[in-house]
């Protein structure tokens, strides 16, 4: 039930983003979504794509120091207080949420939110328990491929 | 008889004579010297005799000044291995001063004087400043560092034998140093070139123009300068700008000086015995061509040194000088054999970062070392190349691991130093040598 994301490291410095986007769509593999963290000196580019494993071998082929970290997709209506009656679940249960982004498939009334949790086994139980929809990775990547 | 020129006869100091000796007669004099030098180190210093005992050269087999070539290097782990006083020929209450080099990681490196070897070597530093066109009635004011590191009092008591007014200012607080340059009409400053220049961006902020003081000479040395850092120099501060040469397992300075001609240094070859050897075969090499200077110590009691490596890459400057001396010169030093940088006056090695980045890690990543100069000052850049061993999907991680690496780097060098972590592949392999450092300062 986890989705496996990739990080790349880059360096501050122009043309850092735009190259590993390029070698992506170069070999047509898509981005469903990504987020970019940013310090002054670095930034770590998160990336969900079509096939993570062609994509992992591809960037680090190239040179790329690439890290696959696994997380949880949770699809949520999308209306006011989704998240906040999502992350309600959370509350009180000591559960370390690292970061999050959201994305939309743009149709739907839904929105699919990932979360890195450090435990991700235990939130996704926590999650189910709640009756909130985990998704899994053939619907992430499946809903790619019209 | 020494043969002094003419017109340079009102201005040499008594102790200068010896610059402008005859080359036979040097030669005779140095070969009395090795001789006795290499029989004290033979007798007293049991490195040096297991050493020569190895190759079947004993202290009567130095015939020739050629000789020389048949004894054995020393470098500079053997002052490490021996700490603190392994290599004293002289018992240790013979010995009246104790200078030690400015390492801060590991033992330092000792060195000895006794009251006869500080004769020595305010007799070399005299020379020095001498050399560099100073004498009674010059004010010096003496920026070196006091302390352990030999060039504050080097300097100290060459400048105070010259007969000029000392002032033993020392090193750091440029507000004061400007001050007191103004105030006590200092004609002459020793000092770093580099520190020379931060203190010429102070006076400009204070809308000083240290052109219009009685300044006019600098006398610089402890780190390699480029002639455009001295042109630069000359024209901003409105000074002639001399380098010095020396190192402290020899003396410390006054192991060589420019003159009022600036073409390369002399060596005062009557206490220090120079060779240019090249560095991978250690065969000694034809004049002019460029190699690592090597230095026997001639005249020293406590700690004589026999063909020390110091790393330094130079070359003899065939021909006469137009000041008349007789010393041979050797080239300005530009560079090191071994990587090692000098940055803010302290020594740095490749290997000291290595072993940083690699108690953190575990592992060693590319690096690669970037010095710059910013205002003045010395900066040193560290670039590490991310690994995967490192690379964490977390920022905080990565931030976390980069103050580890500045930490660990400050722990071993004792500078502050920024860390970079740069994409993979991104710094120049090649298939020789490493180039482990970047140094942008002489491009300035």
């Amino acid at each position: 039930m986890k989705i496996h994301q990739l990080s790349l490291f880059l360096e501050n410095k122009p043309s850092q983003l735009m190259e590993p986007c390029r070698l992506l769509a170069e070999s047509s593999i898509d981005i469903r979504t990504l987020t970019l963290a940013d310090t002054e000196k670095f930034g770590i580019l998160r990336l969900i794509v079509s096939n993570w494993e062609k994509a992992s071998r591809l960037l680090q082929d190239a040179g790329y120091v690439v890290n696959v970290t696994e997380v949880v997709a949770v699809e949520v209506p999308d209306r006011p207080g989704g998240l906040a009656h999502l992350l309600g679940v959370f509350e009180n249960t000591g559960t370390n949420i690292e970061y999050m982004y959201a994305f939309t498939f743009g149709r739907g009334e839904t929105a699919v939110l990932i979360f890195r949790f450090d435990n991700p086994d235990a939130a996704i139980e926590r999650l189910q328990a709640a009756g909130v929809n985990v998704v899994g990775s053939s619907e992430v990547y499946g809903r790619i491929e019209k | 008889m020494t043969d002094v020129p003419d017109d340079l006869s009102l201005e040499i100091h008594p102790a200068s004579v010896p610059d402008y000796m005859q080359v036979p007669q040097m030669r005779e004099l140095q070969l009395g010297r090795l001789r006795s030098t290499v029989r004290r180190a033979y007798l007293h210093v049991e490195l040096y005799r297991r050493r020569m005992d190895e190759l079947n050269v004993k202290p009567e087999d130095m015939h020739t000044l050629a000789d020389v070539t048949r004894l054995p290097f020393t470098v500079k782990n053997d002052l490490r291995d021996t700490y603190p006083f392994g290599l004293f020929a002289s018992p240790l209450q013979d010995v009246v001063r104790l200078h030690a080099s400015s390492g801060t990681t590991g033992k330092p490196i000792v060195v000895a004087y006794t009251q006869h070897d500080l004769g020595v070597w305010t007799d070399a530093m005299v020379r020095t400043l001498s050399s560099c066109g100073l004498g009674c009635g010059d004010i010096i004011q003496n920026a070196y560092g006091y302390g352990l590191f030999t060039g504050g009092l080097g300097a100290h008591y060459g400048a105070e034998a010259l007969g000029a007014t000392v002032i033993p200012i020392s090193g750091g607080n440029t507000d004061r140093q400007i001050m007191v340059m103004k105030d006590f009409n200092v004609t002459a400053i020793c000092c770093t070139p580099t520190y020379f220049l931060h203190l010429l961006d102070r006076a400009a902020d204070m809308g000083i123009d240290i052109r219009k003081l009685p300044l006019r000479v600098g006398v610089f040395g402890a780190e390699p300068w480029s002639d455009s850092m001295r042109h630069r120099i000359e024209a901003a501060g409105g000074i002639k700008a001399y380098d010095i040469y020396g190192l402290s397992e020899i003396t410390g300075p006054g192991v060589g000086s420019e003159c009022r001609c600036q073409a390369g240094l002399h060596v005062f070859e009557d206490h220090f015995y120079p060779e240019i050897i090249d560095p991978d075969s250690g065969r000694s090499l034809p004049e002019g061509e460029e190699g690592e200077l090597v230095v026997t110590t001639l005249s020293k009691h406590a700690m004589p040194m026999l063909r020390y490596r110091t790393r330094d890459i130079s070359a003899f400057v065939p021909g006469p000088c137009a000041c008349g001396r007789t010393l041979r010169r050797i080239k300005r030093i530009s560079r090191r054999s071994d990587d090692m940088v000098i940055i803010r006056g302290v020594n740095v090695f490749p290997s000291q970062v290595e072993s940083a980045l690699l108690a953190v890690e575990g592992t060693l990543p590319h690096y690669q070392i970037l010095l710059t100069r910013q205002e003045g000052l010395d900066q040193m850049e560290i670039h590490v190349e991310v690994t995967p061993a490192v690379f964490s999907d977390k920022v905080g991680a990565i931030e976390k691991l980069q103050t580890k690496l500045a930490q660990s780097l400050y722990q071993t060098l004792g500078l502050r130093v920024d860390v970079r972590l740069v994409a993979p592949q991104t710094l120049k392999r090649s298939e020789g040598k490493a180039q482990r450092v970047v140094d942008r300062r002489l491009e300035t």
